[in-house]
């Protein structure tokens, strides 16, 4: 029906496969470990900001706890590596299954909040976890889980000699972050989700089923956000409760997509492409000499988003558009 | 478990709780007046904390004498926040909520950003203060001064928030602009006025609650965020913008802490307050005098 919907919808698939290409081919020219380490942050990061996105942007219910399901993905994932030898793969599609199937049970009492009640309810779910994790002893308590070597294969999920084979793991996950937030936008969906987002009521009375689409939400961006956990499990083969359920990871899943822009397909990449590599550039250059000086780059950088740009810096990319909206 | 640790332990979640309310004041306050959350409250605390550590190594100031400078350098710091940030970000058309929520929370990065970078990740505290250390009994129960004196400044500044409220003009003015800010302006009051003011009066607080933490608890970059979350849990538990409701949900949260801490490991005594807030809210999605 809407056909410059329906080309612009193309055009993004393509030039998506056309970035895809292009950073899958960025290694065999950068060799450097210390980038092609923080290349795999920064696709790890659009990927988890890509899952916020769909509950947070899409569907406009703001959680400020993602923390808890990252650090689920994690946990299950290297639990049941050390403790029972399962491959990391089926550890993660278990935790992805686990996260979403806890997100579902928190929602169902927790999407009758609104505002802030909601987002401080979300904080205080996953603090209460990570506090049950740091007491856990059977899961390490506070001094978490080393995850021995056992091997070098993509078999075991674990690479010694090079970080490349994580590169290209982080990578496919952040395409399928993107793919299915693609997929979703133009589906019944991602129709309810904006439509929640703006307006519950007049949404309830349009038919459309609010309290299910925001559980189809938290699910899928659960489940998304547990695998970037269990990856991460295994790329730090170290975790204990703070490093991965703390509440910086709940902010830093959120600050990429509310830098690149709120809801949009493009925002949560172009965030993460921007300030993950500033931070950790800030954080070695400067970093070593004054402690707290990358808290002040990307603080400020929020702040002057927020303010000045609150659609994000996609905006920049489309002002026709924008116009258009208006 | 006799009868004696359980009263004992109750009386000092009292006086814990009462300050919790002092602290969770002046978010409740900027709340209620305009529909703002400052996710920067909790760094509020910690500059107070850090301006009476400082005041008291270097200028030898009693954190008692310091508390009033304290808060008047916290009203006008709170005023310039509102001034420079939040009336802008209240006027964003897109994206409206997440704009307040995260400008402020950008705010508290580079906050504890910079505490890091002047003052060091360092722990500090403050040594020999008059209040400091000194415990008094009252019918056998041994009360912690420093606690007992912020309880009790913390109900004369609820006593005093109360009647500043409904009897004074600026009072009436602030009231008035939280049930209609157009409508204010139509009498010719000056709307961010009324907002530097209620923002300037709400940091206040929090720097009074801070001068009095700094006597007995140390200071750091990250002590805000430690407190705000409690803070935050209190408002809601009171209900958002019932000033009110922080004074009953601090002394709430600081009885389910001291009762939790009974029974279980000290490490989990927080799990108690959020699972009451959680409960609450379930039960009561607006909190508990809070209005829809």
């Amino acid at each position: 029906m809407d056909t410059a919907f329906a080309q612009r919808r193309r055009r993004d698939l393509i030039v998506a496969g056309i970035f895809a290409v292009i950073a899958a081919l960025v290694p065999l020219f950068v060799k450097d470990v210390y980038v092609q380490n923080i290349m795999v942050l920064t696709l790890m990061y659009a990927a988890l900001s890509q899952s916020w996105n769909i509950l947070s942007g899409y569907c406009g219910q703001i959680s400020l706890g993602h923390a808890l399901y990252f650090g689920l993905g994690a946990y299950t994932t290297a639990l049941l590596f050390t403790k029972f030898g399962v491959l990391p793969w089926f550890g993660m599609l278990g935790g992805g299954l686990i996260s979403a199937a806890i997100a579902m049970a928190l929602g169902y009492p927790c999407f009758r909040l609104r505002g802030h009640y909601f987002v401080i309810a979300t904080i205080v779910i996953a603090e209460t976890a990570l506090l049950l994790f740091q007491n856990w002893d059977w899961a390490g308590a506070a001094l978490g889980i080393d995850i021995p070597v056992r091997g070098d294969s993509w078999l075991k999920f674990q690479f010694v000699r090079s970080k490349l084979p994580y590169f290209y793991f982080a990578l496919a996950l952040a395409c399928v972050a993107w793919l299915v937030t693609w997929w979703l936008e133009d589906s019944k969906w991602g129709y309810w989700w904006r439509a929640v987002k703006d307006n519950p009521d007049a949404a309830e009375s349009l038919g459309v089923v609010v309290f299910n689409s925001k559980m189809g939400a938290a699910a899928v961006s659960a489940f998304l956000t547990a695998i970037g956990g269990g990856f991460y499990a295994q790329f730090v083969s170290y975790i204990d409760p703070e490093s991965v359920m703390g509440f910086q990871f709940s902010l830093l899943m959120a600050l990429p997509a509310v830098l690149g822009g709120i809801g949009t397909l493009w925002g949560p990449v172009l965030g993460a492409v921007i300030l993950i590599p500033l931070t950790e550039l800030t954080r070695s250059f400067i970093g070593g000499s004054g402690r707290g000086v990358d808290l002040i780059v990307y603080g400020t950088l929020i702040v002057l988003i927020s303010l000045a740009r609150p659609e994000g810096l996609v905006g920049l990319f489309s002002p026709r558009r924008k116009e258009a909206a208006r | 478990m006799t009868a004696e640790t359980i009263i004992q332990s109750l009386a000092s979640g009292l006086l814990m709780g009462l300050l919790y309310g002092l602290i969770a004041v002046g978010l409740a306050l900027i709340f209620g007046l305009m529909d703002v959350v400052n996710f920067a409250h909790g760094e509020f605390l910690m500059i107070a904390m850090y301006a009476t550590f400082f005041l008291f190594a270097f200028f030898a100031i009693d954190p008692l004498l310091a508390a009033p400078l304290v808060a008047a350098a916290l009203f006008v710091f709170g005023a310039a926040v509102y001034l420079l940030v939040v009336r802008f970000a209240v006027r964003a058309k897109a994206n409206a909520g997440m704009v307040q929520i995260f400008s402020t929370f950008g705010l508290a990065i580079v906050m504890r950003g910079l505490a890091q970078y002047f003052f060091t990740p360092d722990y500090r505290s403050i040594t020999h203060s008059w209040l400091g250390g000194k415990t008094i009994s009252v019918a056998g129960i041994f009360l912690p001064v420093p606690q007992l004196f912020g309880a009790l400044t913390a109900i004369a500044a609820f006593v005093a928030l109360y009647f500043f409220i409904n009897r004074t003009d600026f009072g009436r003015a602030l009231e008035a602009t939280r049930e209609d800010a157009g409508a204010v302006a139509l009498v010719g009051i000056d709307k961010n006025r009324v907002f530097a003011l209620g923002w300037g009066l709400g940091a206040a607080l929090v720097g009074l609650a801070g001068a009095i933490m700094a006597i007995f608890f140390y200071v750091y970059p990250d002590v805000g965020a430690s407190f705000a979350l409690i803070a935050y849990v209190t408002v809601a538990l009171g209900g958002f913008g019932s000033v009110f409701g922080a004074f009953a949900g601090g002394i709430i949260v600081g009885l389910v802490e001291a009762t939790t801490a009974l029974i279980l490991p000290p490490s989990l005594k927080s799990v108690g307050i959020y699972a009451v807030y959680l409960l609450v809210v379930f039960i009561r999605p607006r909190g508990l005098f809070g209005s829809l």
